[in-house]
């Protein structure tokens, strides 16, 4: 599965994207599973309030099931117009 | 509708005009446009990241549902990314229908649910540092109207 991170996400893990072997069931069991990793990442999972996700390019929340998924994206809310 | 993400600079008057010329049953254009704003006199520039894999399919979703709850013609969304000087031209919405209420609803629409929900993040780049723009609560706030 292909992990994205955007703006501050990506600082803060320190690269923009990365390929995951991961049997996570849902987007909180992968970001679960990202935080035991390294600091960075439990640094950038800390506060999920702080976050939102992306599905295979879709809004989606963190009790999405991943079954079948190719992307996930994390970043914060957004900040258009 | 009319669909644009891209990082070169725009003619937002060129850009509206051409806008209105190709409409054939609309009776009213309603345009936004939002700049570079240096709040407190220190902006170097602003840097604005985006999703490309997901950001012209959202926008393309917002517009597809402002079309939907309006009786709109046609509808523009130009959004730009990358680097960006204070006083340049982010971004802007057009919107045509045969009378002004529409118009001005679906943009009104359109602006509050891009700010918030089209994958863009804004970085500040001042004398003093860089820092990510917050979202605000207001944004949020301004999406529940539309509920």
């Amino acid at each position: 599965m292909r992990v994205m991170y955007f703006a501050w996400v990506r600082e803060r893990i320190g690269l923009p994207r990365e390929d995951v072997q991961t049997d996570a069931a849902t987007v909180a069991d992968l970001v679960a599973e990202l935080r035991t990793r390294e600091e960075r990442y439990d640094a950038a999972f800390a506060d999920t309030s702080a976050l939102r996700v992306a599905v295979d390019q879709k809004l989606a929340d963190f009790d999405a099931p991943l079954a079948g998924v190719q992307e996930v994206a994390f970043f914060p809310p957004m900040t258009g117009g | 509708m009319d669909i644009r993400v891209q990082e070169d600079r725009f003619d937002a008057g060129a850009e509206l005009n051409a806008f209105t010329v190709r409409q054939s049953n609309a009776g009213a254009v309603v345009s936004f446009t939002g700049i570079v704003r240096d709040t407190d006199g220190g902006l170097r520039h602003m840097e604005i990241e985006h999703y490309p894999g997901m950001t012209q399919s959202a926008l393309s979703e917002i517009a597809a549902q402002a079309n939907q709850r309006w009786a709109l013609t046609d509808a523009l969304v130009i959004h730009r990314f990358g680097r960006l000087a204070p006083s340049e031209m982010i971004m802007m919405v057009a919107t045509a229908s045969a009378h002004r209420a529409d118009a001005f609803a679906a943009a009104d629409f359109l602006m509050d649910y891009l700010k918030s929900r089209a994958p863009f993040w804004k970085k500040e780049v001042t004398v003093e540092g860089s820092d990510w723009v917050a979202a605000k609560d207001s944004d949020e706030d301004a999406l529940s109207r539309w509920n």
